[in-house]
């Protein structure tokens, strides 16, 4: 498909502006654009047919199953963009005066509201953009927490779960602590003697999904809140995997200190291809001080934008948070209401279901009760017939699903991470099952299918290997390469070699 | 599905949680709404907010009430690209992926830089990406900015400094504008200098002098600019700057109360290694044709950890997404016109203003489509007066500088109309 | 095309999966065949500078593939001389010859008896073995 550059035609634009006859005024020379920007030229119809042509190569929920492990890939209701577009949402200035934002005041204060019960703290901020800036705000609040009681440089440490996601390391080399990872027993739980030996008086805090990234609840968790909370440490609670537990088990009852939830999965704010997101913050009341300025807070009847927070840590975004984001996550909550407890039951019974289904096929690491979703592993298939996970995924496309996560957690090698969210239907979870055994009975059969899979998609496996060697990262125009000139055969992707 | 999994009831699949941690009620929210229940509660609160259907707005300060085209809705709500996730698996995804990299050269020429990423959170929090990234490229912890750069900017990289191991250092406005000389004293050992072009106040900015002034002091320099003005001011990267950073709302995006919408960064090739962020490349497939992925991903939180350029994940393609869709329905000439069109209504209002006795406040300086003015009272009370005849005159600029309380930073896009501009003048000036 | 799999007997080896050949009071250095495979196709090789000190057991340069980035470990501690500039152009070098072309760097190296701290072949294949 051709780049919308290489559909410009000199001259052709999308559509005309207002001209209203005034004096031009003048750039002084020196800061005036010498060289036009090259920006497409296209005429609204052509504009159209691109996007849509783009539309037609990619999967989304609304296109069909979408088990991305951690991911929560549940169905986004319409209403909700429809609502996100009323012209009292999206035509307002963040600027605008108090008595002229009451009710975008009160939908904010509301889902803050709603998230405090999700979790069982006590206040919130809905500033951070994405579960990463939420991660990176609680750890700057655990800064501003222990500087505030003389222990800010003791207290340098965080310690991480080595079953983390990426970002709970990278965020706290971002907020300047040092890190320390906990290692996973055998029956996926951290393993408790490892963590008595590492926490002391240099620990700031846990960092901590519950259930882990590998589909399973802590079964010692309230063991280990008492380990952090008698050191006089805190807890973190990423909530990548909230979807399992809302109305069964509450963050802040676990013991956890600060939370944050991603709208983009629990919530349902639809991912975009690639954000926005929604991070926000919920915190224990000691805590509360310290978080981001503005806060919106009620009084009486009115709801008005506190900035009197002499002890915030000051602010990690523009503006209050990505309000559309917060309509669309509050009218999702809005109509579940308490149901939301189904939802999470719904999300655990498919994951079981999905797993009772497949295990005989593939390697199940830690055999327990999954929670909204499970890890298995294609070592097995690697070892007798050379298949790995990367072709699994692969060959699933053909069956016309998005393939699951993989190579995650890295504790697992050939790792095939899964949920599938109480959205599907059981229908659909039994298609997907029998196309998992199939692949597995392909895989003894006639391997070579997976090596070159997919077979049915827009393009064939691409080579990531000539995209990170050539680095071309925009389109070049005149000097654009011409990589199927010189480059001789192009290399199937190697399949990553475990953890 | 019970019986297939070996359980008896729902209530078991949940017994590995002790019975400590259970939540032992109903939730606290709500009963659940139909979604006709659902919509009418949130008809009634959007009801209660003054959006600029309601009451004509001069208010800028960082967001902007621009024309968004309808194809950008329409291309918005294609649901294989707004409920896609980020494109781990290319060939599920070449919709996104080629859209980002579209994206990509589009925010690369607009700032004549060489690599952009696929979009960071807002103009704000891609102010302290670039410190981090200057942070490692020099080694240096002191970084540098305006006095006249957004205010928000400058309290998010306050925000984020501790954490880095950075100092920040602002240098003043003289006159609404910086001072290259000042700023190049302040830049002596810094790790990168900011600066806003057109500033906070709207004023243009000596950006070639600025540029040459960090660059002696061996500082990266790092631009904010506006894309809707890089059709009629010089792109960032043909005048020393080695980043260029800023707000993408004004290019495809509603104001929505402030978001979502997008931040971008984009570089001069030394920096792709250390570039935050997703970033899109070309390749081939086993057959030879064209293809796009996420690469350079070893830069990343998910392999490189502990020691990634960002803990960024989920950033905000669809919004920059959006951005590509109006940038391209402009074109180069429209978005020649679309700055044009600002700048001369915004000149019209200066005058307009002026002749009403509502003077500039830096009269010396050019500006782009804000200006600030002297509301000759308290500007919270001229704002209060004014929107009392249905007119939202501009910010207050005294909430962020000091001896500015009577001062208004009016903003002036394509929306306004001469007529507009009239009615402004006539609220302002009533009492 | 990778190599086949292999530990040259004349070489010392460390348990991070790096090589060092000993040449009178130079040395140099490399990553074993076990490092490529596990890292898969090299893209991108981080080198020290010409005249760095580098010190045994601490990381001197980086190398990556396209899913994984690794720390190359010093089995020795020294003065670096070069840098294997065609490593630099052709990361893959490593993984089609990581003893021959693909060495990394050359070091003057400080202190002798650090190399009675490596692993012979024998000892490292052990490594290997329970990788």
């Amino acid at each position: 498909m051709k780049l919308i550059f290489e559909k410009s035609q000199p001259g052709r634009r999308g559509g005309d502006l207002p001209n209203y006859d005034l004096p031009p005024a003048k750039v002084p020379d020196a800061l005036r654009r010498e060289t036009a920007p090259r920006l497409p030229e296209l005429a609204e119809p052509e504009i159209v047919r691109h996007f849509t042509e783009l539309s037609t190569r990619n999967f989304g929920i609304d296109t069909g199953f979408y088990p991305l492990g951690s991911c929560t890939m549940k169905y986004n209701p319409r209403v909700n963009e429809r609502l996100a577009m009323l012209p009292g949402f999206r035509d307002l200035h963040p600027y605008q005066e108090e008595d002229a934002i009451q009710g975008a005041l009160e939908l904010m204060w509301r889902l803050q509201e709603a998230l405090i019960e999700v979790s069982g703290l006590h206040a919130c901020s809905l500033q951070p953009a994405a579960g990463s800036q939420g991660e990176l705000t609680g750890l700057m609040l655990m800064r501003a927490y222990f500087a505030d009681r003389g222990e800010g440089e003791t207290r340098d440490t965080i310690i991480t779960a080595d079953t983390a996601h990426g970002t709970n390391p990278a965020s706290v080399t971002m907020a300047g602590y040092k890190l320390a990872k906990v290692e996973t027993d055998a029956r996926g739980n951290v393993d408790v003697a490892h963590l008595r030996e590492m926490v002391d008086e240099h620990t700031a805090g846990l960092m901590l999904t519950n259930p882990s990234t590998l589909g399973l609840f802590d079964e010692h968790i309230e063991e280990i809140a008492g380990i952090f909370h008698q050191a006089g440490a805190l807890l973190y609670y990423d909530g990548a995997n909230l979807n399992a537990v809302c109305g069964i088990s509450r963050p802040g009852d676990m013991g956890f200190d600060i939370v944050h939830i991603n709208l983009h999965k629990t919530f349902s704010q639809p991912h975009g291809g690639g954000g926005p997101g929604g991070g926000p913050i919920v915190v224990r009341d000691k805590l509360e001080p310290f978080l981001p300025v503005p806060a919106v807070v009620k009084d009486g009847d009115r709801f008005t934008l506190d900035y009197d927070r002499p002890k915030s840590i000051g602010k990690v975004r523009g503006f209050t948070g990505p309000f559309g984001v917060f309509v669309r996550s509050y009218a999702y909550i809005r109509s579940y209401g308490p149901r939301l407890r189904e939802m999470s039951e719904v999300a655990v019974l498919n994951a079981n279901y999905l797993l009772a289904r497949m295990r005989e096929a593939y390697d199940l690491p830690y055999d327990r009760l999954a929670m909204h979703e499970f890890v298995l592993s294609a070592r097995s298939l690697k070892r007798e017939h050379g298949v790995s996970a990367l072709d699994v995924a692969k060959r699933l496309m053909d069956y016309g699903f998005h393939p699951p996560t993989i190579y995650f957690p890295l504790v697992v090698p050939e790792a095939l991470m899964i949920e599938p969210t109480e959205t599907e239907a059981k229908e659909t979870l039994d298609e997907f099952a029998d196309a998992m055994l199939a692949i597995a009975r392909e895989a003894e059969e006639d391997p070579e299918l997976l090596y070159e899979a997919p077979h049915g998609r827009p393009v064939k496996r691409l080579d990531e290997v000539l995209a990170a060697k050539r680095a071309i990262v925009k389109y070049g125009f005149e000097d654009h390469p011409d990589l199927g000139a010189t480059t001789q055969q192009p290399r199937q992707l190697e399949a990553q070699k475990g953890g | 599905m019970l019986a297939a999994i070996g359980v008896s009831s729902v209530e078991e699949l949940f017994r590995d949680i002790p019975e400590g941690v259970r939540f032992g009620r109903e939730l606290d929210i709500g009963p659940a709404l139909s979604e006709q229940e659902l919509s009418r509660h949130l008809e009634e609160l959007a009801a209660r907010n003054v959006d600029s259907s309601k009451e004509l707005s001069f208010l800028g300060a960082g967001i902007y009430d621009h024309y968004v085209p309808a194809v950008v809705d329409t291309v918005l709500q294609r649901g294989e690209l707004l409920t896609a996730y980020t494109p781990y698996q290319p060939e599920m995804s070449q919709g996104v992926l080629q859209a980002i990299f579209e994206y990509q050269t589009v925010i690369c020429e607009l700032t004549g830089m060489d690599v952009s990423n696929a979009s960071g959170y807002d103009g704000t929090t891609v102010a302290a990406d670039a410190c981090y990234v200057a942070k490692h490229a020099t080694g240096r912890t002191k970084v540098v900015v305006t006095q006249a750069t957004n205010p928000q900017v400058r309290q998010v990289v306050k925000t984020y400094a501790p954490g880095f191991g950075l100092e920040v250092v602002e240098v003043p406005h003289s006159g609404g504008a910086t001072d290259p000389g000042e700023l190049r004293e302040a830049a002596t050992d810094a790790a990168c200098v900011i600066f806003q072009q057109p500033n906070f106040f709207g004023v243009l900015e000596p950006a070639p002098d600025l540029a040459a002034a960090a660059n002696e002091a061996g500082a990266i320099v790092v631009a904010h600019v506006d894309p809707i003005s890089l059709g009629v001011l010089e792109a960032p990267g043909a005048y020393g700057c080695g980043i260029a950073i800023g707000e993408g709302q004004s290019a495809g995006n509603y104001q929505s109360f402030a978001g979502p919408h997008y931040g971008f960064l984009a570089a001069k090739h030394d920096f792709i290694r250390r570039m935050p962020g997703r970033i899109v490349g070309e390749t081939l497939d086993a057959a030879g044709e064209r293809g796009y992925v996420l690469t350079l991903q070893t830069r990343e939180q998910h392999i490189r950890r502990e020691k990634a350029t960002s803990n960024i994940t989920t950033n905000q393609t669809l919004l920059a997404l959006g951005g590509l869709v109006h940038l391209s329905w402009l074109g180069p000439q429209g978005l020649r016109e679309v700055g044009e069109t600002c700048m001369s209504l915004a000149h019209y209002a200066k005058s307009r203003l002026a002749e009403a006795g509502f003077e500039p406040v830096f009269p010396e300086q050019t500006t782009f489509k804000e200006f600030a003015i002297r509301a000759g009272r308290n500007a919270q009370d001229a704002i209060r007066t004014t929107r009392e005849r249905g007119v939202h005159p501009g910010y207050a600029l005294g909430r962020d500088y000091e001896g500015l309380d009577d001062a208004l930073l009016v903003a002036v896009t394509e929306r306004r109309t001469p007529a507009d501009i009239d009615r402004l003048v006539e609220a302002l000036s009533a009492r | 095309m990778a190599a086949n799999e292999s530990y040259p007997d004349d070489l010392k080896y460390h348990k991070e999966h790096d090589w060092a050949r000993i040449e009178g009071d130079e040395a140099v250095l490399g990553i074993t065949w076990f490092a490529q495979d596990a890292l898969g196709e090299l893209v991108h090789y981080e080198p020290p500078n010409e005249g760095d000190t580098i010190s045994r057991d601490a990381a001197y340069g980086e190398v990556e593939s396209v899913k994984a980035v690794s720390d190359v470990v010093a089995p020795l501690s020294g003065e670096v001389l070069e840098v294997n500039a065609k490593v630099v152009d052709e990361p893959e070098t490593v993984n089609e010859d990581p003893y021959g072309d693909g060495w990394l760097i050359r070091i003057r190296h400080g202190d002798p008896s650090e190399a009675d701290a490596l692993l012979d072949v024998a000892a490292y294949k052990q490594v290997v073995a329970e990788s």
